[in-house]
């Protein structure tokens, strides 16, 4: 592993990268923005390679589309990287220069052929002597983008890791116009883990375990710091079911109807003496609780986003919060006030001028700066640096060589058997976001699309005598959910696709598994087994 | 052969430096005056169409005429950008758009907040209905929820096709017919919602007449409002948006071009970042819910007196660590590390995680 969730280069190098690599990103639907960069580097001669189970429409400007079957993501790298070892067409002096456990990875990948994995994925053997000669041409300028098709399953992490491989192998990190980029799916997902809102990290990802830390913002903050590591959102759950969590406090994330295995999520909340919700709207999980906060939305709020490229940005508010509600910066001080403990500063600049002195990773951001200069990207260490566009130049952020970690192919938890036939991935559109609280209430998106949707593929329709619209019943062996059918070839034949985004007709997450990333438990929303009827009216 | 960076010239007297290979739109645009560009998008590069950037370089003490958004710099050049010959020039092109489409002080106040070249134009050259009036261009009903089109305003600079075409590479809309016949069209009934429009708006915030506009935004002219530069609450781009408000609402939102986004949007940045602030479900109050299950409104001193008896209870019962404390990606980074902080010192747990899994 090499780093943390963020792009190592900046969503503007993309243009000028002379190949893509896209994989597990619906980029032209989830992040339409960075697929104009992707477009503009295809008008510019870069080779666009889309490797995804579902026939996405970036596809339509590929090069090569290779549609592997959902979930084997690792067999698919592992051979290419081996490919890629065996011809000599790595990155040599980098490897050695920079890089650790190469005879290692060498030794773990021969098992996997073009050929072998070729079988396990469902495709021809040429697509990945195609995918591996043609990054290995364009490197040190060939970038990898990713998103959650390639984290959102029970081996995600391993998934990211044999990215990575590929990556340090043919030289592709601390390169302008390479890397390997997550691409992030909430406006301030990177700005609230760079904060600290981890359950082994203080802010500026600085481990709890490291030495001296503890020490460091105990000396900060004057105040003790408990050791032990907390909880993920996910063992949280079950501890609600065990009884050893009793009090809850979620600020504007409407669980119930993002966490997987709806009715298990429902059932651990269900469990607590007190629950409280920080949110802008009753949703579904507010509903639940026993307390609500009147919230701000974005256009009231005083702080900062960082986006997916590491870049932190002002947001301002353009008006007051309405009625009796607060800014969630305010509400949080008034629980300081409440426990007797009042905090000192209240001024977002003040605030984030303590947490950028805490890691050096922000300590050269202000206000002051973002409002002359506009968003910059970390890491910035001091106020006379221009911040980082791309990570690991010169050597590692860790400061240590990077690390080949082999891994191995590992089918997604849950199975399809003769009960449950269909493999479900659930994911964003285009014109919905999220769990719909946002788009659901803006005007004329109902006419793009106003329900939910089970994207079928015309084979399997013909198969079960299903057509556009039919109402279908789709189970799996934790609920079933009912939603129109939408024939296209954009899923593959046994696989469908569903959002999640009309929570009040189709709780698409009644049906997805507990299954969760090993290491991240990040859920496994990409694959689960499901069987699908026509609906009997 | 070698490459100066950097190129030295005259814009009106006034010594600019730009970069080799900028035009000389760019070192006129970094000078103290500028001109109209009519057909110009930065993203899509020169047209060289609507020639109203025109300008005068002088050579050996000759004058010539080019389009400055398509001439390259050149070391040692001295143009000239507002000589007399050129303001008349400018008048008369303008004089020549104005024949062709329908403008009054209302379309000037329409464009007020959004792309307003073609009447900052106006503005400046003053030009008069000289010519005489050539026929309407036909209008299409499009019932689209986002876009409208009042081809009455279309000065037929192409720049929404061109974005459209080269920078989103959407291909949904193409220019119809010649001269007052021409409009734009798209495939294959003239119906966006058929075609392979995506409502990014971009053609909306290129088109500088307003011809396209935001179907959603509808603002009063006499209405007192204000620009707030943001971040566009969706994905993790961080596109730069710019929330127009009335003071108590949000009336719509238009791209920030300064940006790294470079004025980039997406159906929900564009259409979509705006309804749900005003929303009438908005919570306005703290609520509690009472023996029989119901919300009931109380006072922001209860709400925190309820909060810390209970949290106090549940620390005394059952430890810190009975605690959980569920941070945001929608929210800012600020009230984040409030949060997180407020576990860890005042409660003494790291029960602290992030929707960043889900």
């Amino acid at each position: 592993m090499v780093g943390r969730g963020a792009m190592t280069n900046s969503i503007e190098e993309l243009a000028g990268s002379r190949l893509l690599l896209v994989t597990g990103s619906n980029t032209t639907e989830t992040h339409p923005v960075i697929s104009l960069r992707m477009k503009k580097a295809v008008k510019n001669g870069a080779k666009l390679i889309v490797v995804d189970p579902r026939k996405i429409e970036l596809t339509k400007w590929a090069d090569r589309y290779i549609q592997i079957r959902i979930g084997t993501d690792i067999p698919f790298y592992n051979a290419v990287s081996n490919y890629i070892i065996q011809n000599e067409l790595y990155a040599k002096e980098y490897v050695e220069s920079r890089t650790r456990g190469f005879e290692e990875l060498k030794n773990h990948l021969k098992m996997y052929t073009p050929e072998y994995s070729a079988k396990i994925c469902g495709i021809d053997p040429e697509d990945i002597i195609y995918t591996a000669k043609e990054y290995a041409k364009a490197s040190p300028k060939s970038a990898i983008c990713y998103t959650v098709g390639i984290t959102e399953h029970s081996c995600g992490s391993y998934n990211v890791q044999s990215l990575a491989n590929l990556g340090m192998l043919c030289g592709n990190f601390g390169m302008p116009n390479a890397g390997v980029n997550p691409l992030r799916g909430q406006n301030n997902v990177q700005g609230v883990s760079d904060s600290g809102s981890l359950p082994t990290d203080l802010p500026g990802y600085q481990k709890l375990e490291a030495p001296g830390i503890i020490e460091k913002f105990e000396k900060i903050w004057d105040a003790k710091i408990p050791k032990k590591r907390g909880m993920t959102k996910i063992t949280a759950m079950d501890k609600m079911i065990s009884g050893d969590v009793k009090f809850l406090y979620v600020m504007g994330e409407n669980t119930i109807i993002s966490d997987p295995n709806a009715n298990h999520a429902e059932h651990a909340l269900k469990a607590l003496d007190f629950f409280v919700v920080q949110d802008i709207f009753m949703t579904e999980t507010a509903k639940m609780a026993d307390l609500v906060l009147p919230a701000s939305s974005f256009a009231e709020a005083n702080g900062t986003f960082a986006n997916t490229e590491r870049r932190v940005q002002r947001v301002r508010p353009a008006i007051e919060t309405p009625g009796n509600a607060k800014t969630d910066l305010n509400i949080i001080l008034g629980l300081y006030e409440s426990m007797g403990k009042k905090h000192k500063l209240t001024e977002p600049s003040d605030i984030w001028d303590e947490m950028s002195s805490t890691s050096p990773l922000f300590s050269g951001i202000s206000y002051k700066r973002l409002e002359k200069e506009g968003g910059i990207q970390w890491p910035c260490p001091d106020e006379n640096h221009p911040g980082t566009e791309y990570l690991h130049k010169d050597q590692m952020e860790s400061g240590e060589a990077g690390i080949f970690s082999p891994v191995d192919h590992i089918e997604p938890a849950e199975q399809t058997d003769s009960e449950f036939p269909f493999v479900l991935s659930t994911g964003r559109r285009r014109s919905t976001y999220h769990t719909g609280t946002q788009t659901g209430k803006a005007k004329g998106f109902d006419e793009i699309i106003s329900e939910e949707l089970v994207e079928i593929n015309p084979f399997d329709a013909h198969r079960l005598s299903i057509v556009d619209l039919d109402l279908l019943k789709v189970e799996s062996r934790r609920g079933a959910v009912f939603a129109k059918a939408k024939l296209t070839d954009k899923s593959p034949p046994g696989a469908i696709f569903m959002s999640f985004a009309f929570p009040d007709t189709t709780r698409t997450n009644d049906l997805t598994s507990d299954a969760v990333d090993f290491i991240t438990e990040t859920p496994e929303y990409k694959a689960c087994a499901v069987k699908i009827s026509v609906a009997k009216i | 052969m070698i490459e100066t960076k950097f190129i030295n010239l005259k814009v009106n007297d006034q010594l600019i430096t730009v970069q080799n290979g900028d035009r000389l739109l760019s070192a006129i645009k970094k000078s103290k005056k500028s001109v109209p560009t009519l057909c110009y998008d930065e993203r899509v590069g020169p047209q060289g169409t609507c020639r109203m950037c025109l300008i005068e370089i002088k050579r050996n003490d000759k004058l010539e005429y080019v389009a400055s958004c398509t001439y390259l710099a050149e070391e040692g050049l001295e143009i000239y950008t507002h000589s007399e010959t050129l303001i008349e020039y400018r008048k008369t092109m303008l004089e020549l758009s104005l024949s062709e489409i329908n403008w009054d002080e209302d379309s000037m106040k329409k464009t007020e907040l959004t792309n307003n070249e073609f009447s900052e134009a106006v503005k400046e050259y003053e030009p008069t209905d000289y010519f005489p009036k050539l026929k309407k261009r036909e209008v299409a009903e499009d019932l689209n929820p986002f876009i409208a089109r009042d081809y009455d305003k279309c000065i037929a600079c192409y720049r929404c096709t061109n974005i459209c075409n080269d920078w989103e590479q959407a291909s949904a809309i193409t220019i119809d017919g010649r001269g007052q016949d021409s409009k734009i069209f798209s495939f294959f009934e003239n119906k966006l919602m058929n075609s392979d429009c995506t409502f990014c708006g971009q053609c909306i915030n290129t088109c500088p007449t307003g011809a396209l506009s935001n179907k959603k935004i509808e603002i009063k002219p006499e209405i007192k409002k204000t620009k707030t530069k943001s971040i566009c609450p969706y994905c993790g781009v961080g596109c730069g948006i710019e929330l127009i408000s009335d003071g108590k609402k949000i009336l719509g939102s238009t791209p920030d071009f300064e940006a790294p986004s470079l004025g980039s949007l997406c159906v929900k940045g564009q259409f979509a970042s705006w309804d749900f602030v005003n929303s009438k479900e908005r919570l306005t109050d703290p609520l509690l819910k009472n023996k029989e299950g119901k919300f009931e409104k109380i006072s922001w001193e209860k709400a925190y007196k309820v909060f810390s008896e209970k949290l106090n209870k549940s620390i005394k019962d059952k430890g810190p660590d009975s605690t959980v404390w569920w941070a945001s990606a929608r929210i800012v980074t600020e009230a984040n590390y409030l949060l997180q902080k407020f576990a860890r010192t005042v409660v003494g747990t790291n029960n602290i995680d992030n929707c960043s899994r889900t």
